[in-house]
C-alpha cells in the first residue's frame, strides 16, 4: 500500500508552510533593508568605549571629505 | 498481537489553513489602522527613510492584528454567539484559542520590539499601550461591563495616527493628539450605527451595547451628540499646522454629510427603521467610513500640495491653533 497518499489536510499543510515561508522571507528582507537604511542614514557607528580616541573629539576630529 | 492503525484520512479536528491564521488578525480592521497610521506619519514635519517608513507602518498594522487575535481569543464565547462573528476562525473550530493566544503575544512583542528599533521608543511604547488598551482595557473589562465599551475602548482605534507622527517625530504634538481625537469621537456613533441594525447580536451575546441597556431612542440621541461634537475636532484639526483649505473644505463638507445623517437617524422611530430595514442607520455607517479615509486623505493631500511655495504660504494662514 501506497504511503504517500496525498490528503486535503496535506494541501492544507503544505500551504501553511508556503505562507510561512513567504513570511519569513519577507521579514528577513524588511531587516535587511532597514539594516541598510540605518547604516547609510548616517547614524553613529563607532561609541565611546571607555578609551579615548582622537576620532570621537569634535575639537580634533578631522573632517570627512566629500 | 495489537493492531495499530494510523487513520489519516478522520482528522480529530479540520486543520488551518493559512488564511484563517490571516483572518485572526483581523485584516478588514488593519486597512483602517494602516491608512490613519501612514497618514500620520506622513503628515509628521521631518521625514523617514522610506524603509524605516514601510517598517513601521508594517509593523503598525502586525501590532494591529495582535490585539485583533487576542481580542478573538478572549470573546471567543461572544464571538460564536454573533451572527456578525460566528465564522471567525475560533467559533468556526478551525483555529484553537492557544493558537489564537501565542500568536497574538507572539505578534505583539515583535511588532513592539521593531517599531522601536525601527523608528524610536516612544513610537514603540505607544503601540505595547495601543495593544494592552484594546486587549485588556477593552475586551477584557469594558466591553462586557459598561455600555460606555465604545466611547473608552476607541481610543485604541485611535493611536495608529499618533504612533506615525511619533515614529517620524519622536514626540506627541497637537496635531497627533488631534488626529487622535477625531477617531475617538467619531467611533462611537459609527459603531452606534452599526449595532442599530446588527439588532438582535449584541442582545444575544449579552455584550451591554448601548441599544441593549439605554434602548434605541437613546442611542439614536447618542449618536447625534456624538455626530456634533465630532465637527469642532475636524475643524480645530484644520487649523494646525497639518490643516489648510483642502483639508478645511473637506471636514467640513463631510461633517455637515454626517450631521445630516444622524440628524436622520435621530428624527426616526424603530417603526420607520423596520419598515425600510434599516436602509438609513445602513447609509450612515458606509458614510462614516469614507468620512474618516476623506478627512486623512485629505490631510495627505495638504502634506502633498505644500511642496508648491505658494500654497504653502496660503495654508499657513489656517494655522491659527499654532500659536498655542
Amino acid at each position: 500500500m501506497a504511503l504517500a497518499r496525498e490528503h486535503e489536510m496535506h494541501k492544507r499543510r503544505s500551504g501553511r508552510n508556503i505562507g510561512l515561508a513567504m513570511v519569513l522571507l519577507a521579514f528577513i528582507a524588511l531587516v535587511f533593508g532597514l539594516t541598510i537604511a540605518k547604516v547609510s542614514g548616517g547614524g553613529t557607528i563607532e561609541a565611546f568605549d571607555h578609551s579615548y580616541r582622537p576620532a570621537l573629539d569634535p575639537a580634533t576630529a578631522i573632517p570627512m571629505q566629500e | 498481537m495489537t493492531d495499530i492503525r494510523a487513520d489519516f484520512t478522520q482528522a480529530r479536528q479540520p486543520e488551518a489553513e493559512f488564511g484563517d491564521y490571516v483572518a485572526l488578525l483581523k485584516p478588514r480592521v488593519m486597512t483602517l489602522v494602516v491608512f490613519t497610521a501612514l497618514s500620520g506619519l506622513l503628515v509628521a514635519p521631518g521625514g523617514l527613510h522610506w524603509v524605516e517608513g514601510l517598517a513601521a507602518i508594517i509593523f503598525i498594522a502586525l501590532g494591529g492584528g495582535a490585539s485583533g487575535a487576542l481580542n478573538m481569543w478572549w470573546d471567543a464565547d461572544i464571538d460564536a454567539v454573533m451572527k456578525r462573528t460566528v465564522k471567525r476562525p475560533i467559533p468556526a473550530g478551525k483555529v484553537t484559542e492557544g493558537e489564537a493566544f501565542a500568536i497574538g503575544m507572539t505578534l505583539s512583542a515583535i511588532s513592539v520590539i521593531m517599531l522601536w528599533l525601527a523608528t524610536n521608543a516612544l513610537a514603540g511604547a505607544l503601540l505595547a499601550f495601543t495593544i494592552f488598551f484594546y486587549v485588556v482595557i477593552y475586551s477584557m473589562w469594558l466591553k462586557r461591563a459598561t455600555p460606555q465599551n465604545i466611547v473608552i475602548g476607541g481610543a485604541a482605534g485611535a493611536f495608529p495616527p499618533m504612533i506615525g507622527w511619533a515614529a517620524v517625530t519622536g514626540n506627541v504634538s497637537m496635531e497627533a493628539c488631534l488626529m487622535f481625537l477625531l477617531i475617538f469621537m467619531w467611533t462611537p456613533p459609527h459603531f452606534w450605527a452599526l449595532a442599530l441594525f446588527m439588532k438582535s447580536d449584541y442582545h444575544e451575546a449579552k455584550v451591554p451595547m448601548l441599544t441593549v441597556t439605554h434602548g434605541r431612542r437613546a442611542t439614536r440621541t447618542h449618536i447625534l451628540a456624538y455626530t456634533v461634537a465630532l465637527l469642532p475636532v475636524a475643524v480645530a484639526t484644520g487649523l494646525t499646522s497639518i490643516g489648510g483649505p483642502v483639508y478645511m473644505a473637506a471636514a467640513l463638507w463631510m461633517s455637515l454629510g454626517f450631521l445630516m445623517g444622524a440628524w436622520d437617524i435621530w428624527k426616526r422611530d424603530e417603526a420607520q427603521a423596520e419598515a425600510d430595514n434599516y436602509a438609513t442607520e445602513k447609509r450612515v455607517f458606509r458614510f462614516s467610513l469614507y468620512y474618516l479615509f476623506i478627512l486623512f486623505g485629505a490631510l495627505i493631500a495638504e502634506k502633498a500640495l505644500r511642496i508648491l511655495p505658494a500654497y504653502a504660504d496660503f495654508a499657513d494662514r489656517f494655522n491659527l491653533l499654532g500659536v498655542f
